[in-house]
């Protein structure tokens, strides 16, 4: 064993020793670096790396993306594009009803936006009831507790592409679903290409890949709430459903709330497991926006990338408003906090 | 095991069952099969024949038809239970099939051929796992290369991760500068504007640097990461400021501090920060499927994608390969499973 051990330390130390010597060689320079600057010097040498991959990639991005949305045509650098000013946004926004995406003149848009309306209004309710009541049956002292939470837990790893792989699979005509059902005595169903199922299996899915990550966090929270809370509820003979509604639940809205505005960024954003397992179809009826903008940016005949990105602002608008009010939510926790 | 089935079934207070424990344990033992179930029927089917995946109803475990060499015949011929018209059955080896007439022979004496209705006569199979599924694809197909493409995107997006975001974080939570404050407001910032709001100016950004279909235009944009640059700054804190007052007492460079004593010290950080970068680069999706157009480049996700987009899906083999894909974030969730739900716990970050 210590044999192993100390041939595997100079394995380590072998490979460890080049960046050693590339540390030490970079010294010299930066030395003469911090004489010239001072530690404001220093600072920015730290931070330069991060920051130019940062502002090109993050930062142009986003300003770009604006003058973008005022272009139109097919090409992709912003010279060669021709100014139009707001008519991508009118074209998104022209609508004889918002609440029927087939009187809009970007009829993709609004179905896309409709769906995405729908999916996160119920996934996000499907994923916290499910979330809250895993938690809490994790939070009491049940036998092997780390393993069943490791258990929920293990979807949350795989790759989107896998998820919808699996799924995939699964739910296919000939799949696992559709045997076990036979045995149960019901007829196969065609649940990828029915426009009802395939959108419920979108839910289902997304909500099967996350759901571990809302139950962690869930947790964490009802492991915070004092036992000596609920020692003196019992003492009191109070009943559970009580207990619940007037101990627990109040203890945890803090973490609620940031769950609740997690989720509701995320499912905001669906692309990549529903793409692998439904494709957007059939006809319209899994098309999300991520998928619209993916779609109308880059894939599509109809490439438009200034329809696109005139999209992923209104998009973003949402998603900005949501962080805005998590972190408004975080503050105020916080601020909680420090009065405790 | 009485004894076992008595403490697994111990109730609070020595009272019997309430219908909250039925309907817990009803909930976990639901929750390991329909968690578990699904990748573990992927794996299993992943090892099927291509006739085996199109039987409805599918079997659990992957057979396939027993082979025998019979002399005369250059192939192994597939056994089958045959009825014969006398009513009696018989072990026979296929020759070859005719529409619905199947042309069998005895193995052990080959001379004479017997023809019978497909119908009266059933395979004899056994367990056999065909890992064919899995060298093919890395044989026939590009696998092998969009792994090798994966393994390079995911180990060298982590190490810039690593190094370019503690930098950030030593500066952040070591130095009193002008701007500092923004800078923090700035990543704050990108944390509500994520990647599927960028795609379309960042792609013209990437074709602008030259960065388009290659492996680098998908590593760069991922590395600036703010969750990174926030959990190591936070861990950074709690590093006291006299270790480097001191260092700076004995003469050592800044480098040399972040070097020799910030990087040693935030180690449990930078592990956390490692082991999410490799899940989520290896993950990525839909930004290498915008940036990589050339399929040599492509990685595992992008080559899956695509195989099973296609209008004849081979699914064995697609089975297989997202068997690869999943080994590594298993292997992660086996061994590094604490740190993740640890981080999560105590960030919330994903």
């Amino acid at each position: 064993m210590t044999e192993r051990l100390s041939t595997g330390s100079k394995v380590g130390a072998a490979l460890a020793a080049p960046v050693g010597w590339l540390a030490t060689i970079i010294d010299a320079p930066l030395k003469l670096w911090q004489r010239l600057t001072g530690l404001g010097g220093m600072a920015a040498f730290f931070l330069a790396p991060n920051m130019l991959i940062f502002g090109v990639f993050v930062l142009a991005p986003f300003v770009i993306n604006f003058f973008y949305s005022t272009t139109s045509g097919a090409a992709f650098f912003l010279a060669d594009r021709t100014y139009v000013g707001a008519a991508q946004y009118s074209r998104l926004l022209d609508c004889g009803s918002y609440l029927d995406p087939s009187s809009c003149r970007e009829d993709l848009f609004w179905n896309a936006v409709h769906n995405t309306f729908w999916f996160v209004t119920l996934q996000v309710a499907l994923l916290i009831v499910v979330s809250m009541i895993t938690a809490l049956i994790l939070n009491r002292e049940i036998v092997g507790r780390s393993f069943w939470r490791a258990v929920f837990f293990f979807p949350v790893l795989l790759s989107p592409v896998v998820v919808g792989l699996i799924w995939k699979w699964i739910l296919q005509r000939q799949g696992l679903l559709n045997s076990v059902a036979l045995q149960f005595g019901f007829e196969p169903t065609e649940w990828l290409t029915d426009r009802f199922w395939a959108f419920a299996a979108s839910i289902t899915v997304s909500v099967w890949a996350h759901m571990g990550f809302f139950t962690l966090i869930l947790l964490a929270g009802l492991q915070a709430i004092p036992r000596d809370l609920y020692e003196a509820a019992e003492m009191d003979g109070t009943k559970p459903g009580r207990v619940f509604w007037r101990i627990t639940l109040p203890l945890l809205m803090p973490n609620l709330l940031v769950v609740l505005i997690l989720a509701l960024i995320r499912a905001v954003q669906i692309f990549d497991e529903v793409y692998v397992l439904t494709g957007g179809g059939p006809g319209t009826s899994t098309l999300f926006i991520t998928q619209y903008i993916y779609e109308v940016g880059f894939a599509s005949l109809l490439r438009n990338p200034g329809l696109a990105a005139a999209a992923s602002i209104l998009m973003g608008a949402v998603l900005v408003v949501l962080t805005l009010i998590q972190l408004q939510i975080g503050r105020r926790g916080e601020k909680k906090g420090a009065r405790e | 095991m009485s004894r076992v089935a008595a403490f697994l079934t111990r109730r609070r207070g020595g009272k019997g069952w309430h219908w909250t424990d039925v309907f817990i344990w009803v909930w976990l033992i639901g929750g390991l099969l329909v968690m578990f179930g699904p990748a573990v029927w992927l794996t299993l089917s992943s090892f099927k024949t291509p006739q085996q995946l199109a039987e409805f109803p599918p079997t659990l475990m992957p057979y396939s038809t027993k082979e025998v060499m019979v002399e005369g015949y250059d192939k192994p011929l597939g056994l089958f239970t045959v009825t014969l018209p006398d009513g009696s059955t018989k072990v026979m080896a296929e020759v070859r099939r005719i529409g619905i007439v199947a042309q069998l022979v005895d193995p052990e004496a080959p001379g004479e051929i017997v023809k019978v209705n497909i119908a009266d006569r059933q395979p004899v199979r056994e367990m056999r796992f065909a890992t064919e599924n899995f060298t093919e694809p890395f044989e026939h197909f590009d696998f092998m290369q969009y792994l090798k493409n994966s393994v390079f995107v995911t180990v060298v997006a982590t190490l810039i991760t690593l190094l370019t975001n503690s930098m950030a974080a030593f500066a952040l939570s070591k130095y009193q500068f002008r701007g500092r404050n923004v800078v923090l407001l700035l990543i704050v910032g990108t944390l509500m504007v994520p990647l599927s709001v960028l795609l379309v100016p960042l792609y013209s950004v990437i074709s602008a640097v030259g960065l388009f279909d290659s492996l680098w235009g998908v590593i760069l944009p991922t590395v600036a990461t703010p969750t990174g640059v926030f959990l190591l700054r936070q861990y950074m804190l709690t590093i006291p400021d006299e270790l480097i007052d001191a260092a700076r007492m004995d003469h050592a460079s800044e480098w040399q501090i972040y070097w020799r004593i910030i990087l040693p010290l935030a180690a449990p950080a930078m592990a956390v920060l490692a082991i999410f970068s490799v899940v989520w680069r290896w993950n990525d999706f839909l930004w290498p499927l915008v940036v990589l157009s050339r399929k040599e480049l492509y990685t595992l996700q992008v080559g899956l994608s695509t195989y099973a987009g296609e209008l004849n899906v081979q699914w064995h083999f697609i089975l297989a390969m997202t068997v690869v894909t999943m080994i590594p974030v298993v292997l992660v969730f086996i061994f590094l499973q604490r740190y993740i739900t640890a981080g999560i716990a105590g960030s919330g970050l994903k």
